[in-house]
C-alpha cells in the first residue's frame, strides 16, 4: 500500500510536467489546429539557456524568469518566421516544418552544449519541512510550481482583455479580425505563451532526467498521450490528461509492465484514445460535413 | 518508357555494374547503403508521397525487418538470402495490422500515432523477455556472406550486387503497382478520398494495402542493412531514423519513383560530408533542406528534373 501511494505520488509529480507541456501543446492546438512536435524540443533548448545562465552564476530564480522570457521571444520568432508561411499548406508539409525544427533545435543544442549528459539544479532545498517520505522538495515543488503556472494561465485567459481577443482569435479568426483584433499577432503570443510554459516544464523535469538534447523524446510523447486523454481541443482536459498519464505510467511501470515497457505503453494509450474516443474525454465531437 | 528513358537506364545500369570494380570497398559499401535506403524511401514513399498517409514512424519496419534477418540468421541458423522474403512477409502483416487502425486516422493524428511508434520501438527492442531472440541492449552481430560459386568478388563487392538485384526486383515492382489501377487508386485517395470512394474504390482495403506494401519495403530495406551492416541495436533503430526517411522523400520528390534514388544519395554522402565540421551538422543540414524544400521546391529533387526536361523540350 505505501509502495502504491509512493508510486501514485511520484507519478503526480512528473504528470504535472506532462500536464504543462500537454497544456503547451493544446494551446497550439487551438490557435492553429497544429499539433507542435517541436514543443519538447523548444523546452530543451530553453533548458539549455537556463543551464548557462545559472553556470554563469545567476541566482536560479533570476534565471528562470529570464528563461521564461526568453522561450517567450523564441516562440514568437518561430511563428512570425517559420510556420507563418506554411499555415495554409497541406499537412504533410507542416508536419515537415515541425520535425525540421526538431532536428534543428536538437542538434543546435548538441553543437552549442555537446551531447554529454549534464545535471540541472532544483531550486528547492533538499531538506525542506514540506519533504516527506513519500515526496521530494522538488517533486513537491515541481507540482506546486506546475499549478501556479496553470492558475496564472487560466486567469489570463479567463479574466484580461488580451487573453479575451487570443480565444476569439483562436475560435473565428474572421470574425475576430472584423471586430479589430489583430489575429496573426494573437497566434504568435499563443507559440510565445506555449513556449513559456514548455521551458517551466523543461526546467522541472531537467533536475530528475538530467540535461542532454534528447531528454525530451519520451516527455513529448507522454504529453501527446496526456493531451489526448483529456481531449486535443480541451485546456482543462490537458492537465487532467496529462496527470492521469503520469499517474499511470508510474503505477504500471512499478507493478504491472515493467519500466521497460513504459513508452510503448505511451503508444498504446495514444493509438487507443485515438481509437476509441478520438475527442478524448473532455474534448469536442467534431463532425464535419461533407 | 519512351526510348530515351529506357537507354537511360540501361546506361545507369552499365554504371552501377561497373562502380565496384572502380571505387575502394569503403565506397562499395556506402553505395549498397545507398541502394537500401532507396528502397526504404520507395516504401515510404508508395504510402506518403502516392497515398497521402503521413508516416513518422517508419524506422519501426526498418528495424522489425533488420530484426527478422537478424534473428532467423542468428538463431535459426538461415542463410542470408532467404531472410530478405521472410522479413519483407513479416513486415507486410504487421504494416497491414498497423494501417487497419490508421484508417481511422488522418492527416495530423497519423503523424502523431506513427511518431509514437517510431519513439516506442528501441524500447520494445530492448525489452527483456525478447532478450533471448534479440539480444537486448547488446544488438545482435551477424556474419559477413561470401559470394558463391566461387565468383571472384570480395564481400562488399558481393553483397553490392546482392543489393543491387533485390533492389531492382522492389523497384520494377513498385513501377508495375503505381502504374496501373491500383496506383491510379492511391493518388484518388490521396486527392479526394470521398470522389474516390464514390468511384467505387475501396478506401479502407486501398490504405491498409499501401501501410502492409509500405512496411514490406521497408522492412526489406531493413533486412539488406542488417545483413550489409552485420549488427542490429535497439539504439540504432530510434525516431531519427524515422526521421532521416521523411528528409529523404521530402528533397528526393513525393510520388516519385526516382525522388527515391535522389533522397537516397542525399541522406548518405551529406552526413558524410558535414560530419567534418560537427557531429551535429548533418542534422542541422538536413532540419535546413528539408524547410527549404517544402517552402521552395515541394516537388524535391525530382520535380526539378522533371521541370528541366519539360523545359529543354520546349
Amino acid at each position: 500500500m505505501e509502495a502504491l501511494l509512493h508510486q501514485i505520488l511520484a507519478g503526480l509529480a512528473t504528470g504535472g510536467i506532462y500536464a504543462s507541456l500537454a497544456l503547451a501543446l493544446v494551446m497550439i492546438y487551438q490557435a492553429t489546429h497544429l499539433v507542435n512536435f517541436a514543443q519538447g524540443e523548444m523546452a530543451m533548448f530553453t533548458t539549455y539557456i537556463a543551464w548557462s545562465l545559472v553556470n554563469a552564476g545567476m541566482p536560479y530564480w533570476a534565471a528562470f524568469f529570464i528563461t521564461i522570457v526568453f522561450a517567450f521571444a523564441m516562440g514568437v520568432l518561430i511563428e512570425r518566421i517559420i510556420i507563418r508561411p506554411v499555415e495554409d499548406a497541406p499537412v504533410l508539409a507542416v508536419v515537415v516544418v515541425f520535425i525540421a525544427l526538431l532536428v534543428i533545435l536538437n542538434s543546435v543544442a548538441g553543437w552549442i552544449y555537446t551531447y554529454t549528459i549534464k545535471s540541472f539544479p532544483s531550486p528547492f532545498p533538499k531538506d525542506a519541512f514540506v519533504a516527506t517520505k513519500y515526496m521530494s522538495p522538488h517533486e513537491m515543488g515541481a507540482i506546486g510550481i506546475t499549478l501556479v503556472v496553470l492558475l496564472l494561465l487560466f486567469a489570463f485567459f479567463r479574466f484580461t482583455p488580451l487573453g479575451l481577443a487570443m480565444r476569439a482569435a483562436a475560435q473565428n479568426p474572421q470574425s475576430s479580425r472584423l471586430v479589430g483584433i489583430r489575429v496573426g499577432w494573437m497566434l504568435a503570443l499563443g507559440w510565445g505563451l506555449a513556449a513559456a510554459v514548455g521551458a517551466v516544464a523543461g526546467m522541472m523535469v531537467a533536475p530528475i532526467v538530467y540535461l542532454d538534447p534528447n531528454m525530451m523524446g519520451g516527455i513529448l510523447l507522454y504529453a501527446f498521450a496526456g493531451a489526448l486523454l483529456g481531449g486535443i481541443d480541451s485546456p482543462g482536459g490537458a492537465v487532467v490528461g496529462g496527470f492521469a498519464v503520469g499517474v499511470l505510467e508510474n503505477v504500471l511501470g512499478a507493478f504491472v509492465i515493467g519500466n521497460e515497457l513504459k513508452l510503448p505503453m505511451a503508444l498504446v494509450l495514444i493509438i487507443g484514445v485515438l481509437l476509441v474516443r478520438p475527442s478524448g474525454f473532455f474534448g469536442k465531437v467534431h463532425v464535419t460535413r461533407v | 518508357m519512351t526510348r530515351k528513358q529506357i537507354v537511360l537506364i540501361g546506361v545507369l545500369l552499365v554504371i552501377a555494374c561497373a562502380l565496384p570494380f572502380v571505387v575502394s570497398n569503403y565506397r562499395t559499401f556506402q553505395f549498397t547503403l545507398v541502394m537500401v535506403y532507396a528502397t526504404a524511401l520507395l516504401g515510404l514513399n508508395i504510402l506518403t508521397g502516392y497515398n497521402g498517409q503521413i508516416s513518422l514512424g517508419h524506422g519501426a519496419f526498418y528495424a522489425l525487418g533488420a530484426y527478422c534477418a537478424a534473428v532467423l540468421m542468428d538463431q535459426a541458423g538461415a542463410p542470408y538470402w532467404a531472410t530478405i522474403p521472410a522479413a519483407a512477409a513479416v513486415c507486410l502483416v504487421a504494416g497491414f495490422l498497423f494501417g487497419l487502425p490508421a484508417l481511422r486516422l488522418e492527416g495530423l493524428y497519423l503523424a502523431l500515432a506513427t511518431f509514437a511508434l517510431g519513439v516506442a520501438m528501441p524500447q520494445l527492442l530492448k525489452y527483456d523477455h525478447f532478450a533471448k531472440w534479440t539480444g537486448g541492449v547488446q544488438g545482435i552481430v551477424i556474419a559477413k556472406p561470401e559470394a558463391p560459386l566461387g565468383l571472384p568478388l570480395n564481400p562488399d563487392q558481393w553483397l553490392y550486387f546482392f543489393t543491387l538485384a533485390v533492389t531492382l526486383v522492389m523497384f520494377l515492382l513498385a513501377w508495375n503497382l503505381l502504374r496501373g489501377r491500383i496506383g491510379r487508386a492511391l493518388v484518388a485517395i490521396r486527392d479526394q478520398h470521398i470522389a474516390a470512394e464514390a468511384m467505387g474504390v475501396n478506401n479502407a482495403i486501398y490504405k491498409s494495402l499501401a501501410f502492409g506494401v509500405s512496411a514490406m519495403y521497408t522492412g526489406v530495406a531493413g533486412a539488406l542493412s542488417a545483413i550489409a551492416i552485420q549488427y542490429v541495436a535497439p539504439d540504432s533503430f530510434n525516431i531519427f531514423v524515422s526521421i532521416v526517411f521523411v528528409v529523404g522523400i521530402v528533397v528526393g520528390g513525393l510520388a516519385s519513383i526516382s525522388g527515391a534514388l535522389y533522397g537516397a544519395l542525399f541522406i548518405q554522402f551529406v552526413p558524410n560530408i558535414a560530419d567534418e565540421i560537427s557531429k551535429a551538422a548533418p542534422w542541422a543540414i538536413f532540419g535546413i533542406f528539408m524547410i527549404g524544400f517544402v517552402y521552395l521546391m515541394p516537388t524535391g529533387v525530382a520535380g526539378a528534373v522533371r521541370l528541366l526536361l519539360a523545359r529543354r523540350k520546349s
